[in-house]
């Protein structure tokens, strides 16, 4: 391994972990604010940060840099008849195995350092364009670099292996705990947890066999060049999603930590920074199921019609637009597109938790062995004869597919579009209320012209 | 037997049928109503957000009744009491600043939850005062007992006791805290700032004064 390698290596360990830990800070906020926000509550927008006399609140963004203050500052208290290897190894066996999965997650496009830019013959700058389907440019003593910390063979098998050590975690520290409410709570995460791997797994079989790859990287090109998986396996885009949710371990699959049933499940013994670990751990986990889910089904760092080489909106032999756009510039569209996507994607998890109900506990089990499971093999099996089916038609379905791909992307392009302009529109647009002067308090209130407006209220 | 349950046979106009929901795939999947639900919430939030950006959240007590976050954000907006609202008691003031209470001990009288502690004193010799009226050497009153039922207010026959403050007892960490003594009680303003009553006070040797005074011969 070359000087340049271990240092392209470091610096995407920082993007990516860094990534990782700061949207988890940003989502334990986030989660609250956002929760309050769909339920007409104001949420935590009162820590204050004081600079120079003038305060500042940030929209309540300190919260989680108070959170962690305090979890650093309070003690760390082991019940006394705890084991006590076990009962301090569980936190970092809940975390770690968070922390090491995304690395074989892409996070753009390779990089093609010696196409970045090149100096012309008058001084100036040029900015290549890279082909769609080329190789990088070679030479140099440069080589390309994959934008993913490892670029391994086996992604998705590391993916599984690692999310399976997640259990390890909540079961030690449940067991260790000396308390039988964490122990049924490890007992629950751990059942939880090993039935939805289950079904987990299987839905992605079917994205295996489209995208004819275990590499995360490829299976975004190929939905790159075709459609989205959520469009070539809708079931299993709901079924991983569901599976996703229940191993992050919050509602509506919060049974292993059951606020109202077993006070907080497996954690609850621990206390200060190592109960930060594993509320920190739940967050991340959010991140990296929210990466996974881009990664495979939304397309990972692509957009529609933009490719390696520019823009390019075309349907079956016609194309309507071609642009060519320089390789920098995709690069970076392509990187701030995958965060974009997993924000986006970790924001709409946080809706599923803040609408849905909780589960019983049965009727977790039942979900997950007698819908999940069946569906997942049923989607296998559909996909393979699917698959088979149109690997012997001609060329004339395939062509006809690729259209269909285009239509999807087009579609794509065209809801987002709809969703962004209608969120515009609806953002500049003025609600008309009527006041109703009901009581005498509301009358004082009218005499004096309404409620005084404080900054607090943001 | 003895009572059945219904007591009454139901008329047949007030039976309402429940319709049966039928268990199709697509209602047993339950998927279209979280779609709905998840619709709602997102909503909900989109709403609010804007509304939070742009600062045009509902005025919680005018527009309390409308979509959106009605919150009243407590120690910075108040939501205004009511005009009678019997809020912290406080002790009126004459013209002097001296307290209007003439330490008659009514008020403690006829308090129900015996909270109001008066020590009456006599003015000293030569004072204009004395043998007309008394002062509170002391007057306390322990605002956790208080039930804030008025009637202090009520039985005090000088004005000089009222609960027009428009505050309640601010919440303090112990116990000492809600004795409110003398000077507390006497500081503490009306609604509109004073420290004063309204009533007019009628000190011996005014012309309006009602009753006797050491200048009429009896």
């Amino acid at each position: 391994m070359s000087l340049s390698q271990i240092i392209w290596a470091l610096i995407k360990i920082l993007v990516m972990i860094g990534f990782v830990v700061n949207t988890a800070a940003i989502l334990t906020w986030l989660d609250r604010r956002q929760g309050a926000m769909m339920q007409d509550r104001v949420g935590p927008n009162r820590a204050v940060i004081k600079i120079f006399g003038r305060e500042f609140r940030l929209i309540g963004l300190l919260h989680p840099l108070a959170d962690g203050l305090k979890f650093f500052t309070k003690e760390f208290y082991r019940p006394p008849r705890a084991d006590k290897l076990l009962f301090s190894l569980a936190p970092i066996l809940a975390m770690a195995p968070v922390m090491a999965l995304v690395a074989v997650i892409p996070f753009g496009d390779t990089l093609c350092l010696r196409d970045v830019f090149r100096t012309a013959g008058d001084g100036g700058w040029v900015w290549p364009v890279v082909p769609r389907y080329g190789t990088c440019s070679a030479g140099g003593g440069v080589d390309p670099v994959e934008l993913m910390v490892a670029p391994l063979n086996v992604g998705l098998l590391f993916v599984f292996a690692l999310a399976g050590q997640g259990i390890v975690g909540a079961a030690i520290a449940g067991w260790s705990s000396d308390n039988k409410y964490s122990l049924m709570g490890a007992l629950r995460a751990a059942s939880q947890m090993v039935s939805y791997e289950v079904a987990m797994g299987l839905t992605l079989i079917g994205t295996m066999m489209i995208y004819g790859t275990i590499r995360l990287d490829d299976m975004v090109r190929w939905q790159g060049d075709h459609a989205w998986g959520i469009f070539v396996q809708p079931v299993a885009f709901v079924l991983f999603f569901t599976a996703a949710i229940a191993e992050t371990k919050r509602i509506p699959f919060d049974l292993p930590e059951a606020e109202s049933e077993l006070v907080s499940g497996y954690f609850t013994e621990y206390s200060g920074m190592t109960f930060g670990m594993f509320y920190f751990a739940e967050y991340m986990e959010v991140v990296t199921s929210s990466m996974l889910l881009v990664t495979i089904f939304l397309g990972g760092w692509e957009l529609p019609f933009l490719h390696r080489d520019g823009l390019t909106i075309q349907f079956g032999d016609g194309v309507l637009l071609h642009q060519v756009i320089p390789h920098l510039w995709m690069e970076i569209i392509a990187v701030v597109t995958f965060f974009g996507k997993v924000a986006a994607v970790c924001w709409f998890q946080c809706v599923v938790r803040w609408t849905l109900p909780r589960f019983r506990y049965d009727q977790l089990q039942k979900l997950g062995w007698r819908v999940l499971l069946p569906l997942a093999l049923a989607n296998v099996l559909v996909t393979g004869v699917a698959d088979l089916a149109i690997d012997r038609a001609g060329p004339s379905l395939w062509n006809a597919l690729d259209v269909v791909a285009e239509v999807t992307q087009a579609l794509i392009a065209v809801s987002v579009t709809y969703v962004v302009v209608k969120l515009t529109i609806g953002f500049f647009t003025k609600r008309t209320r009527r006041p109703l002067i009901v009581g005498s308090a509301a009358k004082m209130a009218q005499k004096t012209g309404g409620t005084p407006i404080t900054p607090m209220q943001a | 037997m003895g009572t059945a349950f219904p007591k009454k046979a139901v008329s047949a106009a007030k039976v309402v049928v429940v319709e049966h929901v039928p268990h199709t795939p697509t209602i047993q999947s339950y998927l279209p109503a979280i779609a709905e639900g998840l619709a709602v919430s997102m909503k909900h939030f989109f709403k609010n957000t804007k509304e939070m950006i742009r600062g045009e959240r509902p005025d919680p007590i005018l527009e309390g009744y409308e979509d959106g976050i009605s919150t009243v954000m407590y120690p910075e907006q108040k939501r205004p009491y009511p005009e009678r609202f019997r809020g912290v008691h406080r002790l009126t003031q004459r013209d002097d600043g001296s307290p209007r209470c003439v330490a008659c001990l009514c008020c403690s009288t006829a308090c129900p939850a015996q909270c109001i502690f008066i020590e009456s004193g006599e003015y000293p010799e030569g004072d204009k005062r004395r043998g007309y009226e008394r002062y509170p050497v002391k007057f306390v009153i322990d605002e956790l007992r208080c039930i804030f039922c008025g009637y202090c207010v009520e039985a005090c026959p000088c004005d000089a006791i009222r609960m027009d403050t428009g505050a309640h007892a601010a919440p303090y960490d112990s116990r000492e805290q809600f004795i409110y003594d003398k000077p507390l009680l006497l500081s503490l303003p009306a609604r509109d700032g004073s420290l004063k009553t309204i009533n007019p006070r009628h000190e011996p040797g005014d012309a309006s004064y009602p009753g006797l005074t050491r200048e009429h011969g009896h």
